[in-house]
């Protein structure tokens, strides 16, 4: 198989890994404000994301890093073209990284709610834009042989603003249904029942996004060329709907873990719609970048699959022993009492 | 101003807002987990204190690197799209290997640090910030290995229109990289070792916590004695291997004009770059920049004047901040000298002078490293890979000038403030000290 197919699926693996675990995270941020009703229930609810977010967030980074060495031309453009919508989810990201360490070291009102109000935008904010982003990636770009003509507001189009609340309402109930499993009393209550409602958001916004899906853009192609394809779609469709039906039996974890598998299966049907384009241009396909025109040399793709294929297991061996050391409910008390937690 | 320059002076303000709090992060890790192994080992209370009040400030600093690396990950894409295009082959390499190895260690273990004080035990507990250390100070290995690349460009051929790994053991022992490591890394370890000196003189002068701190300074000073001699030993190296890749850094670290043998050291030297000399040159040492280019006496030093003018660095710069971070590198070296010395006579508390002096040093090292990156990255200029590919041409073509004038402004706006808050933070819980008997408050 060539280095190039090798590298497209473990960039397809990468984004899907990093969706399902941050998305988590950017759940609860958004969700923060509106569970939790005190200041210590706050503090419970960030300190159940507080050990894991930022190892959540090196699979961007590495994502990116990825997109780099394997995809070098793809990296510099995908960058380039997206230079303002880039920007704007930086910013929300440096503001939410901060709030977490800042908000409780200073003992004032206003300075917790201006972390509060950080948090929220910088935890809606990149899950709005990620999606908008790849909204418009499967759309394809207006690229031509001038290369890119496009702006911040051209990037908001309907069918892209629909796959960013796609993935709004996605992570807002997998991290409610992380919320639900990690915490208890009021706030676990609070949560569960916030997943149930947001479901019936995302199952709306899901049929909404599958029905536009082959008039806005060309995914289906491959499917139809290869029907096989069509299980993810039916996968992706069950899984969905099991995840209210696990919540409706009060089994929370099975409900978590069908929402995991919606993220990476949403992910993985978009990638494969995509093969072999990385960015399509809406304009002609002569104009696309795909995987073997934007890639980098065959030595560099080898030594690279090298590299990810060692060191990358290790590091899910070693996240996973992570949440097990992690496991258990964070409960108020706990954290109020302890001095490091956040 | 154009787009290259204002791509140029985000990404500078980026960088070196981000190399703020990275030195730190690689020092005060190390000195933390030396704390916390204390602990681990003798059990006393004193140590389990240490490290937690300075694994607090620790934190504050990391949070503050973590979030501006990202900007940086993101920016060669963003700004520097044509560089991205042309060297990515190689050079995107070592920054996602960088992201895998390095940065999942660090955020993944100072995660479960923090936040399992009472669920493990306590070796393996330090095992955790020593697994922090580590990944910290393996993640500058890789980006140096990048930057060295464009200092140094090896491991390549030029095909297809772009630069082309084919030897990728070249690129990761590549010896001027591994000397930047050695430097960078010593060079953060130095700015930690002056900031818990610093602190802790502090608090010796107002005579609280005496004994807490005075074993702080102790150890700091040890570490900060090591690692100063360190960074001006691997500096020297660095210095040759310059003048034998980059002949333009170096004279123009130098500001030597004229091709000549045995080429002196002037101690004192205005370089005045439109009349191609020095309006000054005073206190002559015989052939030192020979001896320090090659450590041959009679050396040839290329001088500024055989190079084109399109080729030459900004001289004054260059020159000005080689010539302080080498003083103050000495200066750190006699600092901590007397820091050991007066630990180890026991005359610590009473010197009031001596600590008040360690107390406003806190910033120089600190200095010395930003300055020791504007004579790595100016001097490099006006190329982006040495000899390979110039600045100019580096610059995104589909991000127009107004996006990144905005968005400097906005990076200006938004590292001011993270800035104050930062100082405020750390201000506040430095002046504070340690929270009294912490296994009791547990
Ligand atoms: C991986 C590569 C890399 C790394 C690790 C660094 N830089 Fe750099 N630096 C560049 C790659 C680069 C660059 C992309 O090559 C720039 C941007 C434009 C240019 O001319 O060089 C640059 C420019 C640049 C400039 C402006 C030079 C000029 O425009 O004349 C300064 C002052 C610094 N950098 C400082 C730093 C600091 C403080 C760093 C520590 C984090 C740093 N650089 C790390
Ligand atoms: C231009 C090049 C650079 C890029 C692209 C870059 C990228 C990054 C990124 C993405 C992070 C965040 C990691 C996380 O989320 O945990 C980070 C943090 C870090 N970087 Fe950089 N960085 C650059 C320059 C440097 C240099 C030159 C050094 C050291 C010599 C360095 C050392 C570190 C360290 C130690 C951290 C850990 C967090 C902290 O600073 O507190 N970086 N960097
Ligand atoms: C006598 C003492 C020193 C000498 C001879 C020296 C030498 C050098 C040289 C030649 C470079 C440029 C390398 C390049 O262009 O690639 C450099 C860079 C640098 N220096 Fe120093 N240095 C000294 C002291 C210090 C001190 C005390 C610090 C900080 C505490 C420091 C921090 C740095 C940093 C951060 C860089 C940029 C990274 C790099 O290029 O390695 N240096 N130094």
């Amino acid at each position: 198989m060539a280095y190039q197919i090798i590298w497209f699926i473990l960039w397809g693996v990468l984004w899907a890994v990093y969706f399902m675990l941050d998305g988590f995270d950017l759940g609860v941020g958004t969700l923060m404000n509106f569970v939790g009703k005190t200041d210590g229930e706050k503090r419970q609810i960030i300190n159940t994301i507080g050990p894991v977010w930022d190892g959540n967030e090196v699979w961007l980074i590495t994502a990116g890093g990825a997109t780099f060495a394997a995809f070098p031309t793809t990296y510099a453009y995908m960058f380039s073209f997206l230079y303002s919508a880039l920007l704007i989810i930086l910013f929300s990201l440096i503001f939410r990284g901060v709030a977490f360490e800042f908000r409780g070291k200073v003992d004032n009102p206003n300075w917790k709610k201006f972390w509060d109000i950080s948090i929220f935008f910088g935890s809606a904010v990149p899950a709005l834009l990620f999606g908008v982003a790849f909204g418009n990636i499967f759309k394809g770009l207006n690229i031509d042989s001038q290369g890119y003509h496009g702006n911040l507001l051209s990037l908001l189009n309907p069918y892209s603003l629909l796959t960013g609340l796609l993935f709004v309402s996605l992570f807002i109930v997998h991290g409610a249904l992380y919320l639900s499993l990690k915490t208890d009393k009021d706030v676990k209550e609070r949560a569960a029942n916030f997943a149930k409602k947001a479901f019936y958001l995302l199952l709306i916004v899901a049929v909404l996004f599958l029905i536009f899906t082959p008039f806005s853009t060309k995914l289906f192609d491959n499917f139809i060329k290869f029907k096989p394809l069509f299980l993810l779609i039916f996968a992706l469709v069950a899984s969905l709907l099991l995840i209210q039906f696990f919540l409706i039996k009060k089994r929370e974890g099975m409900a978590f873990i069908f929402s995991s598998l919606t993220i990476i299966l949403t992910v993985f049907t978009g990638i494969a719609g995509l093969y072999p384009n990385l960015i399509p241009s809406s304009v002609d396909p002569d104009y696309s970048l795909t995987i073997f025109n934007s890639s980098s040399s065959e030595y560099t793709l080898k030594i690279m699959a090298i590299v990810a294929l060692i060191f990358v297991p290790i590091v899910i061996a070693y996240q996973i022993w992570v949440y097990r050391v992690l496991k258990g409910k964070v409960t108020e008390e706990e954290v109020v009492n302890d001095v490091h937690s956040y | 101003m154009d787009i290259v320059s204002l791509s140029r002076l985000q990404f500078a303000l980026t960088s070196m807002f981000h190399f703020i709090f990275v030195p730190l992060t690689l020092g005060l890790s190390i000195l933390v987990a030396i704390f916390e192994t204390a602990y681990a080992v003798k059990g006393e209370d004193r140590y389990l204190r240490m490290t937690k009040f300075w694994g607090k400030l620790f934190l504050i600093n990391f949070a503050l690197g973590v979030v501006t690396g990202i900007t940086m990950e993101f920016q060669f894409g963003m700004n520097w799209a044509e560089y991205s295009k042309y060297v990515g082959d190689i050079f995107g390499a070592p920054l996602a290997i960088e992201a895998t190895v390095a940065f999942f260690l660090e955020s993944t273990f100072i995660g479960l640090w923090i936040f399992t004080w009472k669920k493990v035990s306590k070796k393996l507990h330090a095992l955790f910030i020593w697994f922090v250390a580590l990944g910290t100070n393996l993640s500058a290995l890789w980006i140096l290995l990048a930057n060295a690349w464009m200092q140094k460009p090896v491991g390549y051929i030029l095909k297809n229109g772009r630069a082309e790994m084919v030897d990728f053991k070249a690129l990761v022992f590549n010896p001027y990289g591994w000397l930047k490591f050695l430097h960078t890394n010593s060079s953060g370890w130095v700015i930690a070792s002056f900031f818990v000196m610093g602190i802790s003189a502090y608090h010796i002068m107002k005579k609280s916590e005496l004994e807490f701190f005075k074993t702080s300074f102790k150890f700091a000073a040890i570490f900060g004695l090591i690692s100063s001699i360190f960074v001006v030993v691997i500096g020297d190296s660095n210095g040759r291997e310059v003048a034998k890749y980059q002949p333009t850094k170096f004279a123009a670290m130098e500001s030597i004009w004229e091709t000549q043998k045995g080429a002196p050291f002037d101690l004192i030297k205005i370089p005045s770059a439109n009349e191609e000399k020095n309006s000054v040159e005073a206190i002559k040492i015989p052939k030192m920049v020979s001896i320090l280019a090659t450590h041959d006496p009679n050396a040839e030093v290329k001088g500024l004047k055989d190079f084109p003018k399109e080729d030459r660095p900004p001289v004054l710069p260059t020159f000005i901040s080689f010539r302080l971070m080498v003083g103050l590198g000495f200066l750190f070296i006699l600092q901590s000298i007397i820091a050991v010395y007066l630990v180890f006579k026991n005359k610590l508390d009473n010197n009031n002078l001596f600590l008040r002096i360690m107390l406003y040093s806190i910033p120089l090292p600190y200095i010395a490293a930003q300055l020791g990156w504007i004579v790595a990255e100016v001097g490099r200029q006006p190329w982006i890979v040495y000899g390979l590919m110039r600045t100019k041409d580096a610059v995104s073509k589909s991000v127009s000038t107004e996006q990144v004038f905005i968005s400097l402004i906005l990076f200006t706006l938004l590292y001011g403030l993270l800035g104050i808050v930062d100082i405020y933070l750390l201000y506040k819980f430095g002046k504070e000290g340690p929270l009294p008997e912490i296994s009791k408050a547990q």
